[in-house]
């Protein structure tokens, strides 16, 4: 217990050293800030998929929904950053609570066809509703308004601790879910739902608060997103942004704190690096994926758990 | 099985942990470059679509950039130090376009940034540039620059905006093919500015917008849309773009016959696009908006055919090597003429190093007229410093025997509108 928490508390502190030390160049610090970000998005789908067994391909939708909302309130009402991204949280929250409800009904492949009919309902929205939206361009948050507390959030340091301090809140949420009892009913349902059914759980309603704290991690990361880099598009809302949550858990270790992290690292210098190698650069991911798979079955942190530290959550 | 490991780090651990961060840093990249000095290329980052939607765009701004290239090393590069591209893959994707800017500034150290042309992407990668106090000059002809929606560091001085083009067309039309129009395009953004600005430019000329039929983006056929466009409509302007264009062309004329309205399009519906494939035939007598004419005209000029033959374009607008490889012309220009604009910059502000961005940036700010010349075959230009933005003229060709002939040029006074926004009153 005490091993565990050292070290997921030394991980965040070697993103924090790194920072101040200035082990960082100017590059690296940007891509860490993307990464933290995306890692907390990753960490809301872990939630879900690594924990409780559900997996959905429409997580893009609560992702944009905070993006959305958030970066809507502060183009057309002016809101600033405290208030944009309280509304981002809650319209999130609200969003995994109704699909939550709806998609329920539905398990297994039916599950993931639902998500993703509604990820696309709402991908599709966002370009006809284009007035508003301004549909597949997106628009610019502009830096006078990304201020948060008399801090510019563009600011490449205040911009990477916010970012950490993000992704800290939402892996310490995990954390704590993964150690407590709530946590373990949702193992317990993801090896076994009938049997936790049996035992006396409302699996349901276990499931439901599982979509709607993964949801709203989602959602925080998505608005979080488009305040630190001053971007909101409509590709944020397409497939490819719900595959790529699934793939950093897949690659970090599915159902392990750490995993949706080291997969988001392991992903973007993958891609970062390939693409300075060679033009065809995703035949080198693909490679790379696949032995990741052959030989890591449970992703990186997963297979360490289950090859030499069993206590790692 | 394994004993679990210690509960305390051991001084080894901790020498071993030291070691791996220290191992992380030295990987490639982790280094800062060191500044260029006076003798050392200008290193131009090239943000190019190599994957994505964007990808066939992307293979002919590379070309294109890769013979602007050429031609200005041979000729002494810029103040004597030769161009070095660096490119990188935005992926057509916003993210990745914004990580390419940071790529380009902070590890390969370039001086500015250019290229791409999906809108998404510029307006995705704009606010990093801006951050980065990086100048990039994007070939995007999206309104967003001159929208006032960027910042300083965003330019457009190589390629006009959809909002001058489509503009500029509402006269043509209405005097040439009919005054009742209906518009058929996609029902996102792109679609949208057409869709906004056309109806706008037309209806104050005395012409009549009759029906806007919007085409959402994940359709595949188009025949339940036909039925929309009003029995009266003198001409059809349609604007569609992706792999389902060939279709949506093909059903058109399976609907209408010979006896259908008159069209006119904009080429981005057919660029890359063999116009001899089956099935355009029936795009036989109808006319387009082009950028820049694909086809080398009876009257062509020595710039467009000394550009042509540089970057290996044939007189039908395919590449020397490979007919059926179709390029896109009615664009590729702006990467050209983009890189004369750079050159020129650099050389009128003395650009010594990326210490010297603010001063290139006001160079070209201060830039307005640009002659047709080898530096800019597709026509004169006027460049707005205020808007960042550039005006040209448009050309309009009518499709004659598979072969598109030009019709008609508009003036550049034709594609004006007033301003809406002066950047060169934002701090950089």
């Amino acid at each position: 217990m005490r091993k565990d928490i050292i070290l997921h508390l030394s991980a965040l502190l070697i993103l924090f050293l790194l920072e101040i030390l200035g082990i960082f160049s100017e590059y690296h610090q940007g891509n860490f800030a993307r990464i933290l970000v995306l890692a907390a998005y990753g960490v809301g789908y872990n939630i879900l998929f690594g924990y409780t067994g559900l997996l959905s391909l429409g997580h893009a939708l609560f992702f944009s929904a905070g993006l959305y909302a958030s970066g809507l309130s502060i183009y057309h009402l002016d809101y600033n950053i405290e208030q944009s991204l309280f509304l981002g949280i809650c319209i999130s929250a609200l969003i995994s609570l109704i699909i939550g409800f709806l998609a329920l009904r539905t398990i297994g492949v039916s599950f993931m066809i639902v998500t993703l009919m509604f990820s696309q309902i709402a991908y599709l929205s966002i370009l006809y509703f284009g007035s508003i939206t301004r549909g597949d361009e997106g628009f610019v948050i502009q830096q006078s308004s990304r201020v948060f507390l008399s801090m510019d959030l563009s600011n490449p340091k205040i911009r990477y601790y916010s970012a950490l301090l993000i992704f800290s809140l939402c892996m310490l949420i995990n954390l704590w879910i993964a150690k407590s009892p709530f946590g373990r009913v949702l193992v317990a349902i993801r090896e076994n739902s009938d049997r936790a059914l049996m035992l006396g759980y409302n699996v349901k309603l276990y499931k439901l608060f599982s979509i709607i704290i993964s949801g709203t991690i989602s959602g925080l990361a998505g608005a979080c997103y488009g305040i630190l880099f001053g971007y909101v598009g409509a590709s944020f809302a397409a497939v490819s942004y719900s595959i790529f949550p699934l793939l950093w858990v897949l690659i970090g270790g599915a159902g392990t704190v750490l995993g949706p992290l080291i997969g988001a690292i392991f992903m973007f210098y993958l891609i970062d690096y390939a693409s300075d190698i060679t033009d065809a650069y995703m035949i080198i991911v693909g490679v790379a994926l696949l032995f990741v798979t052959l030989f890591a079955r449970r992703g990186i942190i997963g297979e360490l758990r289950f090859r030499y530290y069993k206590w790692i959550s | 099985m394994k004993k679990n490991s210690k509960s305390n780090l051991s001084r080894r651990k901790l020498m071993k942990s030291i070691a791996a961060v220290g191992s992380i840093s030295a990987m490639p990249g982790f280094v800062n470059y060191s500044q260029a000095s006076s003798s050392a290329p200008i290193r131009i980052g090239f943000q190019v679509h190599r994957t994505g939607i964007g990808a066939a765009y992307g293979r002919w701004y590379d070309r294109t950039t890769q013979a602007a290239v050429k031609i200005i090393n041979d000729s002494g590069g810029i103040n004597g130090r030769p161009i070095e591209i660096i490119s990188e893959d935005d992926g057509t994707d916003p993210k990745r376009g914004a990580e390419a800017l940071e790529k380009f500034a902070n590890q390969h150290n370039c001086d500015v940034a250019f290229g791409t042309l999906f809108s998404h992407v510029v307006i995705g990668s704009a606010p990093r540039a801006g951050e980065l106090k990086l100048p990039y000059f994007v070939v995007s002809e999206g309104h967003h620059v001159a929208s006032g929606m960027l910042n300083r560091y965003t330019l457009q001085p190589g390629i006009t905006d959809v909002k001058s083009q489509v503009q500029a067309m509402a006269p043509f039309v209405k005097n040439n093919l009919g005054k009742k129009v209906t518009m058929v395009y996609p029902d996102f953004a792109f679609g949208h500015d057409h869709r906004d600005y056309f109806s706008a430019a037309f209806e104050s000329q005395g012409g009549e917008i009759i029906a806007k039929v919007p085409i959402p983006p994940t359709e595949s056929s188009f025949s339940k849309y036909f039925p929309k466009i009003p029995r009266d409509t003198e001409v059809l302007y349609h604007v569609m773009v992706g792999p389902a264009v060939l279709t949506f062309v093909k059903e058109l004329g399976e609907f209408y016959g010979s006896k259908g309205p008159k069209l006119f399009g904009f080429i981005d519906s057919v660029e890359a696009v063999d116009l001899n494939t089956p099935g355009l035939e029936f795009l036989d007598g109808s006319y387009f908006w082009e950028g820049n004419p694909r086809y080398a005209q009876d009257n062509q000029t020595v710039h467009d055919q000394f550009y042509r033959t540089a970057v290996g374009v044939d007189k039908n607008g395919a590449s020397v090597s490979d007919p059926k490889d179709v390029s896109t012309y009615a664009h590729m220009f702006g990467c050209w003429e983009t890189l004369h604009i750079i050159k020129k910059g650099m050389e009128v502000s003395g650009y010594s190093d990326v210490k010297d961005r603010s001063k290139l940036i006001e160079a070209v700010e201060s830039m307005k007229n640009m002659p047709l010349s080898q530096a800019h075959p597709q026509g004169a230009k006027i460049f707005n410093g205020k808007t960042h933005q550039t005006f040209g003229h448009q050309y309009i060709s009518k499709m004659t025997n598979g072969k598109l002939v030009l019709a008609h040029t508009t003036s550049i006074e034709d594609t004006f509108y007033p301003d809406e926004v002066d950047y060169t009153k934002q701090s950089f």
